[in-house]
């Protein structure tokens, strides 16, 4: 039988192995982030990543966006029928989109997409000494490599978020008016009048903060990945899951700031 | 002068640097010699701040390096990595002059450009790689570009790190030829980490032998035929049978 010291051990070395991690992860952003207000400044670097990050991301996030705001359109006119509230489709739609389904689609594209390719990227950068060189050449890697990046992404997250919004509104709008016999004129005015102020902020809002976490996710686990193609592999592996679990909490707290008192 | 003193350094259990003891001089070639695994790279990588020494103080001209302010202590360094360790995403003008295009040794962009293929002359290559990429290069090639970037900004010291593991024996002669022909004419002081003969023969001024993370012999390269020290006879005659134990 285990003894209660056993058992306490058992409870407390993973307790502290989480605290610890979630100190380490907190340093580093803390590092990340205190670069931006000390020289140099890598702009280059900045436009690269913002170009890498945003304008590549658009049609994976336009995309999805779109299917999904055709398949809410449709859910939403096949359940509202069961109640006789198939005219709710446009409100619904765009509700759905700009609160919830356009900030966390493309945050779960940003974090497969661009958190994968980071950690990927960095990690091997890592494996083939490219890190130690850039420090042997006077460049801190946080300051060349993971600030850009993650501000790269925290401007670009509401601009891609806001891009998913509109498009997945486009998606419900095309099925809506073309399979279900909606009015043109009438679905835009009804999803225009029914979006108000906040849904809009809590989105982009949201984008940034998305933005945020998969880029730190990514050079997070690329900087402290392991030796080899499997250590490549391991951090490329764990910093989407991370980022993915990280924006789903994130989002869930977001909402609550926003959409309850 | 760079001074290693008594320097400790562990991973956990394994105690790679046991109280290393090393001393370079000015415009010296020192190569440090030893089998895989013995702490050769720990040792080059202390002295650069890349690898934090438990315990033991190293020194450069008798200033503590942890202490020292790092832009100005890195300026003085130029190193090339065993892999190259070639930045991917730029070209090769671009990895040359890394150092010139920003920081505090930054020069317009023309400049930094001319610079960087005046350097891939140096080592062998002609203008027409320098908008290649490191992935268009063969592993040679990609060794000249990392020599290249190590002597562009004109450093002080120079740290190569198995500069021919990988080579051919033709590629790792000129490899060899090329780095002393440059620190002898920059005047630079070196540091190299190899367990290749060809190369300690071709590059040293002195050699010093790495082994169970202590230096366990220094001297001329001209006396280490003839130095008697066990280790030293085992390892540049190749043999198994010795006090350095060989895993078969």
């Amino acid at each position: 039988m285990m003894s209660p010291t056993a058992a306490l051990a058992a409870i407390g070395r993973p307790a502290l192995a989480l605290l610890a991690a979630i100190g380490r992860l907190a340093l580093f952003v803390f590092d990340t982030i205190s670069h931006l207000f000390r020289p140099p400044f890598y702009l280059k670097e900045l436009r690269d990543a913002l170009v890498s990050i945003g304008y590549f991301s658009l049609p994976v996030v336009g995309l999805t966006a779109f299917f999904t705001g055709g398949a809410l359109a449709l859910q939403i006119y096949s359940g509202g029928a069961r109640f006789n509230a198939e005219a709710v489709v446009p409100q619904i739609v765009a509700i759905g989109m700009v609160r919830e389904l356009g900030p966390v689609l493309a945050g779960l594209m940003i974090a497969a997409r661009v958190t994968s390719s980071i950690a990927a990227e960095i990690a091997t950068m890592k494996v083939t000494e490219q890190i130690d060189a850039l420090v042997t050449l006077s460049t801190n890697p946080m300051k060349y490599l993971t600030l850009p990046r993650v501000l790269a992404a925290t401007i670009a997250g509401p601009i891609l978020v806001g891009v998913a919004d509109i498009i997945g509104i486009f998606g419900g709008y095309t099925v809506a008016t073309g399979r279900l016999g909606f009015n043109t004129a009438a679905y835009l005015q009804n999803t225009v009048n029914f979006i108000e102020f906040t849904d809009i902020t809590s989105s982009l809002v949201k984008g940034a903060a998305f933005g945020f976490i998969a880029a730190v996710m990514g050079c997070y686990y690329g900087m402290n990945s392991g030796r080899g193609a499997q250590g490549v592999g391991q951090a490329t592996k764990l910093s989407v899951v991370a980022a993915a679990v990280m924006i789903l909490a994130a989002n869930y707290m977001l909402t609550g700031l926003f959409f309850t008192s | 002068m760079i001074k290693l003193d008594n320097v400790y350094k562990s991973f956990g259990n394994n105690h790679v640097l046991r109280g290393v003891d090393l001393e370079i001089q000015r415009g010296e070639s020192m190569v440090v010699i030893g089998g895989s695994g013995t702490g050769k790279s720990v040792t080059l990588k202390s002295v650069l701040g890349l690898v934090t020494p438990d315990s033991g103080v190293i020194t450069l001209d008798g200033e503590d390096v942890t202490k020292a302010e790092r832009d100005a202590f890195l300026a003085r360094f130029g190193m090339l990595f065993q892999g190259g360790a070639l930045f991917d995403s730029l070209s090769i003008w671009e990895n040359v002059a890394f150092r010139l295009l920003r920081g505090s040794l930054k020069r317009p962009k023309a400049e930094a450009r001319e610079i960087a293929i005046e350097k891939l002359r140096r080592v062998g290559l002609k203008p027409e790689v320098a908008d290649q990429f490191p992935s268009e290069l063969s592993g040679g090639m990609q060794k000249r570009v990392g020599l290249a970037r190590a002597i562009a900004a004109e450093p002080e010291i120079i740290f190569f790190d198995e500069p021919t593991t990988g080579l051919d024996p033709i590629m790792s002669g000129v490899i060899n030829e090329l780095i002393r022909e440059i620190v002898v004419e920059m005047g630079a002081t070196a540091m190299t980490i190899t367990h290749d003969m060809t190369s300690v023969r071709a590059i040293a001024d002195k050699v010093a032998m790495l082994h169970e993370g202590v230096i366990q012999w220094t001297g001329a390269v001209a006396d280490m035929d003839t130095c008697g020290d066990p280790y030293v006879e085992q390892f540049i005659q190749g043999r198994a049978e010795g006090p350095i134990e060989a895993v078969r």
